[in-house]
């Protein structure tokens, strides 16, 4: 049991390293969003549900953090970026899709 | 045995909330500041959770739940202000 909770808990870092590298090396605020809330909300799930592994008699309460976690991140990851879309903050330079600009001059035509 | 283990993965998250640390200073927006904030937040409460495994205390787990609902209304507050001010 307690190799099972080492081996997730390991999972669980590793993703939530490489999410805090993309947030360093990312060119663009959206792309740094989606680095720093997919990763990151998977690799602090795995961390928590895997001590609750290790640690049976914590089990209940790290599910708890853990469910909180997930239904938190991607609510305030999407207000930032509906924030930082708002307040006019420009794609980087090799994004090729925008679907916002091509909604608003949608709306503009009709 | 597994103690061992988790030094080892605290270490790890320490660099990589440096790494957070180095974007929240060098981000050239405010929304860049605010996401590092909120990928520095997330790894911390998954460190106070393991720190709480290798201390062997349970009032750690006490401590991630409330500063992750901290995290999570302070951070929607900060959207708010730069949607359309105060």
């Amino acid at each position: 049991m307690d190799v099972f909770g080492v081996a997730i808990t390991g999972v669980g870092i590793i993703f939530l390293f490489l999410g805090n590298f993309g947030v360093l090396r990312l060119p663009d605020v959206y792309n740094r969003i989606q680095a720093g809330t997919k990763c990151t909300t998977l690799g602090a799930f795995l961390t928590i549900v895997g001590v609750g592994i290790m640690e049976p008699a914590w089990l209940w309460k790290a599910l708890l953090i853990a469910l909180f976690v997930l239904v938190t991140n991607p609510i305030s990851s999407h207000a930032i970026a509906r924030a930082s879309r708002k307040s006019g903050v420009s794609l980087c330079d090799r994004s090729v899709v925008d679907k916002t600009k091509d909604f608003e001059e949608f709306r503009e035509k009709t | 045995m597994s103690q061992t283990i988790a030094v080892v993965f605290l270490a790890i998250m320490a660099i990589g909330i440096f790494l957070c640390l180095l974007r929240m200073l060098r981000g050239p927006t405010a929304p860049d500041r605010a996401v590092a904030v909120d990928t520095m937040t997330t790894t911390v409460v998954a460190l106070l959770v393991l720190l709480g495994f290798v201390f062997k205390r349970y009032v750690y787990l006490d401590v991630a739940l409330v500063y992750s609902l901290l995290a999570f209304v302070g951070l929607v507050a900060i959207a708010r202000f730069l949607e359309r001010g105060i």
